[in-house]
């Protein structure tokens, strides 16, 4: 936003707090348009998503590709962001300064990031620069030399944002909550890796991580846009014929165990607000109680002005700006949590209303009305989250990873019409548990009262 | 206004955005926007977009933080928190939730010189907003309850983004210092002790003064024919009595006579550095060579302020340059950034400082004046791709005087020279234009001390 923001918290979030749970829909839902791409997979193994879209003359690309933090070890952890950030600093036949310069001239992106459940590649190009980006992109994934200086100015780059990270509480909160959630889950560690891991990594283990995982058929690309399937799988063969498949991939699954009891972590710093964080193990995205723990999220805290914890701890209370409950789900783990920030002294107030309002959602129906309501607006949004190329490169990868299928937007809207009164009182008993959760607290500690 | 923008580095990108978007492809003449007047005075500009089902709408008020009287700084943003308290007719909370049940998302914002609330939805739900709009521009309900409650939101929306922010503060200590008597030395959001000094009949007031037709803008860009749209907003905002004309006050900032120096000392790990200097707003013409003289030096990994600082000297996690021209009042240039780990502020400040040194005392190369051109123009395309940035750069021209500016800027843009922006450079980027802040980074015991 280019201004003070408004009423609301951070613009776009409770788009973006849906966006993640992957839900879409095209603008013409239930027509034969309802597929969302076509799919196949190249000879390489390469999973080729494409949707042709002409009336801008811009292509974009996403690919996803099976290196990220679950990669990687604890020992080494930041291994997966460190490759990703490397990869742009010098190919066998180009420097660094050459592959930016000339993507740039043309006014062109291309961005790669680790971390997470696996790394993205972004081109963003007017289609007259397509061939040109897309032989960038070929020669970043397959023949980057990560020269030892750049190596040794990205673990100096990293080290400096991980310290400032440490000015903003809400990036502390979430980092003490990971660690304690996920355990021995790579997600426990901060996606940018510590002070002390990114010392151990070497340039043999860089080399070796990107040789091992960027794969044709550990990747997938999404393209969209000014483009035929036709042209696109010609600059395949022309710039990525020499990309040899590798291991495939595998299953990472770690189940997550919830705390004996409420595990309270507080962190002391010297500021006005209490940064919350409150959680424990949610639903994997592929679960089948998925959409009907959505639904019931949307009422909870994932909707905004529309839900209960808005309503009651801001609207009613005047307690916080900000509040919001979401179940964020990777591929065969999730978490839920609660986030929020009040002055320091009504930490204890703001926490008794959230743990009452996780008990009412447990203890009686939410109301017709308001199950249609979330009913009305997760259906009924669909079209805004598909409305630009870029939206739809970024769902594509995100539709392949986790496997939902072309057909997943029909399949979507059929499960959430079906979900009941009764069904979001069993998801909210069986995944909701005011008992046992973790809870980090940032703030004044000599203010903050939390029994 | 502007501090998510330009912290981010990325102010350049909203005003690249803002050009852009409003040509369409191929010839530079401006996007067809539809615009006319109605009787009460409000103005009804029209963008068909018919790339995707979706449209936006929106008001914009002509009312933002310069017009905040003194004692009540905040008081035009806190309105706009209270304008989703509801009517008569629609009650409180009902607003964002009727939105969205038409699976819409809204939103508002408010800035140093103007208010804008939206919606997004299908096309075809648009008449929803519209009868929500209409409704709240004359008929809010201004409780005193409601409104003692959000101003403790908006407290503690302050803590959140100032006062536990210290990068934040130094930009609130900056902007106070560069400016004395124009109202952009007070922040949108409020001083905290402004903010506990609102009371109910202030909001009343300022509402009646500034929510009127002819104090409003209505933009609507998206798959909407503007015959059928113009029907709807005439039904539903026709009616609407027009407000006696306004009468602004002709706001102006005093010379300055030196460099204006501000320290913050906060807890903090890195040290950070902002300067802005005072220059000339669009469409006097040098803004388009500061606008180009920001890209040069901030534009991507080959901009001169990436490569030497972040990448050479490691002297910088960040630093970035931007031009905001697009403003009732004074023009501002940025400069800045965040110190890498172990680097100094002084350190960090030299360096940002030869890179001006440099650029005022040679020209450019033609390579990089090419590229900014060209970052414009790709920039312009690629926005397309979003209605929603489409309305907010005609928004923002027209607020700063009038939407059809952005006919002029693109000339404007092609038009800048390499001897421009060193000349622009040697004339706006001198000390008595200039106000810097510094923080100083402490550890929690010497804070308390």
């Amino acid at each position: 936003m280019s201004t003070l923001s408004g009423k609301n918290y951070p613009a776009w979030a409770a788009y973006l707090a849906l966006a993640l749970c992957l839900t879409a829909w095209p603008a013409a839902a239930g027509t034969d348009q309802a597929r969302i791409a076509e799919r196949e997979v190249l000879s390489n193994g390469l999973v080729l998503l494409h949707s042709e879209k002409r009336v801008l003359p811009i292509v974009k690309i996403s690919m996803g590709i099976y290196a990220g933090q679950t990669e990687e070890t604890a020992e080494l952890a930041g291994l997966s962001s460190l490759t990703a950030a490397l990869i742009k600093e010098g190919t066998v036949s180009r420097t660094a300064d050459e592959i930016n310069e000339s993507i740039e001239f043309v006014g062109g992106g291309l961005s790669a990031g680790g971390g997470g459940e696996y790394t993205t590649i972004s081109l963003s190009v007017l289609s007259k620069d397509l061939e040109l980006g897309f032989e960038l992109m070929s020669d970043i994934l397959m023949n980057p030399t990560f020269p030892e200086e750049e190596i040794a100015r990205k673990r100096a780059q990293f080290k400096s944002s991980i310290a400032r990270q440490k000015e903003d509480p809400g990036s502390i909160a979430e980092k003490a909550f990971n660690q304690e959630l996920y355990g021995n889950h790579p997600f426990a560690w901060p996606p940018e890796g510590t002070e002390e891991s990114l010392d151990r990594i070497t340039r043999a283990e860089i080399v070796e991580f990107h040789g091992k995982f960027y794969r044709p058929n550990r990747s997938w690309m999404a393209v969209v846009g000014d483009v035929s399937r036709d042209e696109v799988v010609a600059l395949v063969d022309r710039f990525m014929k020499d990309w040899e498949p590798g291991e495939p991939a595998r299953d990472l699954s770690v189940p997550l165990g919830f705390p004996d009891s409420r595990k309270v972590i507080p962190i002391d710093k010297k500021i006005t607000q209490a940064n919350i964080v409150l959680g424990h193990p949610g639903v994997h995205r592929s679960h089948p109680d998925y959409y009907a723990v959505m639904v019931m999220n949307y009422i909870l805290g994932g909707g905004g002005f529309a839900s209960r914890l808005m309503d009651s701890v801001r609207d009613d209370m005047g307690l916080v700006y900000d509040i919001r409950s979401s179940f964020d789900p990777h591929k065969t783990i999730g978490a839920f949590k609660i986030v929020f920030q009040t002055k320091n002294e009504s930490a204890s107030t703001a926490m008794n209303q959230v743990l009452h309002e996780m008990e009412r959602i447990r203890s009686e129906k939410v109301t017709a009305q308001e199950l249609a309501d979330a009913k009305a607006y997760i259906t009924g949004s669909l079209p805004l989250r598909m409305d630009s190329n870029g939206k739809v490169a970024g769902l594509l990868a995100s539709v392949e990873y986790f496997g939902l299928g072309m057909n997943y937007l029909e399949d979507y809207l059929e499960a959430v019409q079906g979900i009941t009164e009764d069904d979001v009182l069993r998801v909210a008993r069986e995944y909701l548990d005011p008992d046992h959760f973790i809870l980090v607290a940032v703030g004044d500690q000599d203010t903050i009262t939390l029994e | 206004m502007m501090s998510k923008i330009w912290r981010n580095g990325g102010f350049r990108g909203f005003l690249v955005a803002a050009l852009l978007l409003l040509f369409q492809g191929t010839a530079f003449s401006a996007y067809p926007v539809h615009e006319e007047t109605l009787e009460n005075g409000l103005k009804v500009l029209i963008l068909e977009n018919r790339k995707a089902s979706t449209a936006t709408f929106q008001v914009w008020y002509r009312v933002g933080g310069v017009d905040d009287p003194l004692g009540r700084s905040g008081i035009s943003h806190l309105l706009e928190h209270m304008m989703f308290k509801g009517t008569e007719k629609h009650g409180p909370k009902t607003f964002s939730q009727t939105i969205k049940r038409a699976g819409g998302i809204d939103n508002a914002f408010t800035s140093k010189d103007y208010t804008g609330y939206f919606q997004l939805m299908s096309a075809d739900r648009i008449p929803i907003s519209m009868e929500l709009e209409s409704d709240r521009m004359t008929n809010l309900l201004l409780i005193e309850s409601e409104v003692m409650s959000e101003r403790d939101v908006v407290k503690e929306e302050r803590r959140l983004r100032y006062e536990d922010d210290p990068q934040s503060l130094v930009y609130e200590e900056v902007m106070a210092a560069a400016f004395k008597t124009h109202p952009y030395h007070r922040p949108v959001i409020g001083w905290m002790s402004d903010l506990n000094s609102i009371v109910p009949e202030d909001l009343v007031e300022h509402y009646r003064t500034f929510y009127t037709p002819n104090n409003a803008v209505i933009i609507v860009v998206g798959d909407v024919d503007p015959e059928a749209t113009m029907k709807q907003v005439r039904t539903w905002f026709g009616g609407l009595p027009p407000g006696p004309p306004l009468r602004k006050a002709e706001l102006e900032e005093g010379p300055q006579y030196g460099e204006r120096r501000v320290t913050v000392r906060k807890e903090a790990q890195l040290p950070y550095v902002l300067t802005v200097f005072k220059t000339p707003a669009l469409p006097d013409r040098d803004g388009y060579a500061l606008d180009v003289l920001s890209s040069i030096l901030s534009e991507g990994r080959t901009s001169r302020l990436y490569k030497a600082l972040v990448h050479e000297k490691k002297v910088a996690l960040s630093a970035w340059a931007g031009y905001d021209g697009l403003s009732n009042g004074p023009g501002l240039f940025y400069l800045g950034g965040t110190a890498a780990l172990g680097k100094t502020a002084p350190e960090l400040e030299n360096s940002l400082l030869e890179e001006v040194e440099r650029i005022k005392q040679t020209p450019p190369s033609e390579r990089e004046i090419q590229k900014a051109k060209n970052q414009v123009e790709a920039g312009f395309i690629m926005e397309q791709d979003s209605i929603y940035m489409q309305a907010k750069t005609i928004g923002a021209f027209e607020m700063a005087g009038g939407w059809r500016l952005v006919d002029q800027y693109v000339d404007g843009i092609r038009a800048v020279t390499a001897e421009d922006v060193n000349r622009v450079a040697q004339e706006y980027l001198q000390d008595n234009r200039k106000t810097t802040g510094i923080l100083i980074p402490q550890k929690e015991s010497e804070e308390s001390l």
